[in-house]
């Protein structure tokens, strides 16, 4: 097929148009371009839709945890129905199961957890972000703090039995409530430390993207350091310190090994925030693998349902809050 | 238009590709988790026996299947992942034998698809170890002791009661906090089934169970973790088993016994304890042993193998080997209990071990 035009057939009056090199040279590489292009197209295609099937994937394993989840608890369900939620009694001898100890266990040690950790997360984040950024010491803070992060759980459990643990018992005696050391108190402190990079991390980050023309206006109008981070920086990052305070927490909700080695592990209602208790982990991991009875295997199915519910619950609720403060 | 079809297609094969994978997984976990339905990849394929269960048998079993291995050439794959695992691993026919510090309950005999027997395979027993740094000698308990300082009405380590019995000993007025396992385990069931042995009160309020509602103290998971809390804290007194506390050198109670003696936790006195009229199933808890010099805290560990060994595919070369092991470890294999702290068989449950294991048949007919 002979496609070449003679170059000389095309005339001034002729532009717009192109003067095609059209030797079959020139069209073979033309040919390889548009297939190319068309290789180009397909890769997109397929690079897009890896992305889409990867995402699906998540969200289809999510809803089949859930739906495992739920299908497992029917036996419970059904011998319990919403009395699981309420009941204070955990009897695997007598199969009567209530859920409120652990629930209420892990709530509090949760949130103590995060109220203790909160100050120390903030000033990581803004002593890093704001004052200062680069150096040797600086970078050393950060590694450290995203070390903690790094550290197994089970170190944190030994740790806190072994070094928390008589350090609390000795505060619980000067303070004249009952001198156990082990209890809601000793697993939130340990919980805090653990949950502080989250929140540090992202808090220095996000601190360190406030568009500096907005510091340098407030400096401009006679701030101070402290009056720029009360009223530029933190008002502009407050969504973002918001989402690690979260991330945190669900940290918090979920630790299972740490927890369990210094909660006390008792089925009773807590009392105060130093008596001994239980979260809904830590019921989980120690009493799964001896579940010898159906309803009893189901009943602890059950708390990791309500344990993903509530996980589920709080996030809502935590976007919620973010969406707001950034409609501001 | 015709591309948004195409990769909504493709979307749609991998969504149910994986939906799929879903499933299958998802019924795995339901015959784990002790169901009733059949998987059928069972331990027939490979040259090696399966087990699993106690984690308390798994000491003496390594040792047990290395000198059985060495000896005769056969490896045996054990699993210590807890008793009531070994029994739904036996249920699913997903191991050969299943390992457990408790009979099987009611339930658990109904899930099983034809019937299985219990082989008695070594003794344990839980000792009380306390901390009392100024109290040199070894504490006397009676079961009345026991079962109030668990129940929670004996709070004082000066409470009259423990002075009666421990004449001499200068008590100290240290509040008593009850240190206890907080995951399930066969230790707590051989150690609340004496406990609602004893005593009437432990019975109706509590019960007896690999995991019960504690009505007082706090858990600790594992015997570690139980003797983390008892070390730690003055005052604290909880149950481990004897040899974990002998390899610890914790210190530990003498208990009264049903005969009236004060009885320290030895291999020999656990083994005197098993040395008693035994039922022909063996299904027998030791605890509150009418054996005169005997430990009132023990307990036999079982191997729970099915009676009919002819299943999903199961040559007889296979069951033969799982019954000469096991008729191996009753025997000559005893030999390694002590060194290890496990109390060995008492002679009367030797003989009790050997008719059992002959009931066991294949295709009917007698093995052994």
């Amino acid at each position: 097929m002979n496609t070449s035009v003679e170059n000389s057939g095309i005339t001034r009056s002729d532009l717009p148009l192109r003067v095609i090199n059209s030797t079959p040279d020139a069209i073979a590489k033309a040919k390889r371009r548009v297939k190319r292009s068309f290789r180009q197209i397909r890769t997109e295609n397929v690079f897009r839709q890896t992305l889409l099937i990867i995402g699906l994937l998540i969200v289809i394993l999510v809803l089949g945890i859930l739906l495992t989840l739920i299908v497992q608890s029917l036996p419970s369900i059904k011998a319990l129905g919403l009395k699981y939620l309420w009941g204070t009694t955990w009897n695997p001898v007598s199969d009567v199961y209530g859920a409120l100890p652990f629930l209420l266990g892990t709530l509090i040690s949760s949130f103590l957890a995060l109220i203790i950790s909160i100050p120390f997360s903030l000033a990581v984040a803004i002593w890093l972000g704001e004052y200062y950024p680069k150096g040797w010491l600086p970078d050393f803070l950060k590694n450290t703090v995203e070390l903690i992060a790094a550290v197994p759980s089970v170190i944190y459990g030994f740790w806190a039995l072994a070094v928390l643990v008589p350090i609390v018992r000795s505060l619980e005696t000067s303070i004249g409530v009952s001198a156990i050391g082990q209890g809601i108190f000793t697993s939130s402190l340990v919980l805090a430390v653990m949950i502080i990079p989250y929140a540090a991390s992202l808090g220095r980050s996000m601190i360190q993207m406030v568009p500096s023309q907005f510091k340098e206006a407030a400096y401009g109008l006679g701030a101070t350091r402290w009056e720029v981070i009360r009223s530029v920086a933190l008002p502009y990052t407050k969504s973002g310190l918001f989402a690690g305070i979260l991330l945190s927490l669900g940290r918090a909700l979920g630790e299972t090994m740490a927890v369990t080695m210094v909660i006390g592990n008792t089925s009773q209602m807590p009392t105060s925030i130093f008596a001994p208790g239980n979260t809904m982990a830590s019921v989980i991991a120690n009493e799964f693998t001896e579940a010898d009875k159906p309803v009893y295997l189901s009943a602890l199915i059950e708390l990791g349902l309500v344990l993903f519910l509530v996980t589920v619950v709080i996030n809502v609720i935590g976007k919620k809050i973010i969406d707001r403060f950034t409609n501001d | 238009m015709k591309k948004n079809l195409l990769s909504l297609r493709s979307t749609l094969t991998v969504a149910a590709l994986v939906l799929g994978s879903m499933v299958t997984a998802f019924s795995l976990v339901s015959c784990g988790g002790g169901g009733t339905s059949g998987a059928d990849s069972t331990a027939s394929g490979g040259d090696a026996l399966l087990g699993a269960g106690s984690s308390f048998d798994y000491p003496l079993f390594s040792k047990q299947f290395d000198v059985y291995n060495q000896a005769n050439g056969l490896k045996v794959n054990y699993q210590s992942v807890g008793s009531g695992a070994g029994i739904s691993q036996l249920t699913a026919k997903t191991v050969d034998f299943g390992a457990s510090d408790a009979v099987m309950n009611g339930k658990q005999d109904s899930a099983l698809s034809s019937p299985a027997i219990h082989i008695p395979i070594t003794c344990g027993a839980v000792a009380l170890s306390y901390n009392l740094p100024d109290v040199k000698d070894t504490l006397n308990l009676t079961p009345d002791i026991i079962a109030g300082m668990f129940l929670g009405t004996i709070t004082k380590w000066n409470d009259p009661k423990i002075a009666a019995v421990n004449k001499g000993v200068k008590l100290p007025s240290t509040a008593i906090l009850i240190a206890h396992r907080s995951d399930g385990s066969g230790t707590t069931n051989i150690f609340t089934t004496y406990l609602s042995k004893v005593s009437s009160d432990w019975s109706t309020k509590v019960g007896k169970g690999s995991a019960v509602d504690w009505p007082t103290g706090i858990g600790g998971k594992g015997s570690e973790g139980v003797a983390g809390t008892i070390k730690q804290t003055p005052g604290a007194i909880g149950y481990v088993e004897m040899s974990y506390a002998i390899q610890n050198k914790m210190p530990y109670a003498r208990v009264q016994n049903k005969a009236g003696n004060f009885i320290t936790p030895t291999i020999a006195s656990v083994t005197a304890a098993a040395n008693v009229q035994i039922p022909p199933d063996s299904k027998v808890s030791l605890t509150n042993t009418d054996a005169p010099d005997g430990y009132p805290i023990s307990g036999f560990s079982w191997v729970i193998i099915y009676k009919e060994q002819n299943y999903n595919g199961r040559s007889l070369d296979r069951a033969t080997k799982l019954l000469k092991l096991l008729s191996w470890m009753i025997h000559d294999g005893q030999q390694y209990s002590a060194a290890l702290n496990y109390a060995p068989l008492s002679p009367a449950a030797v003989n009790v071990a050997d008719a059992i294991l002959k009931t066991a048949t294949y295709d009917g007919k007698p093995i052994l």
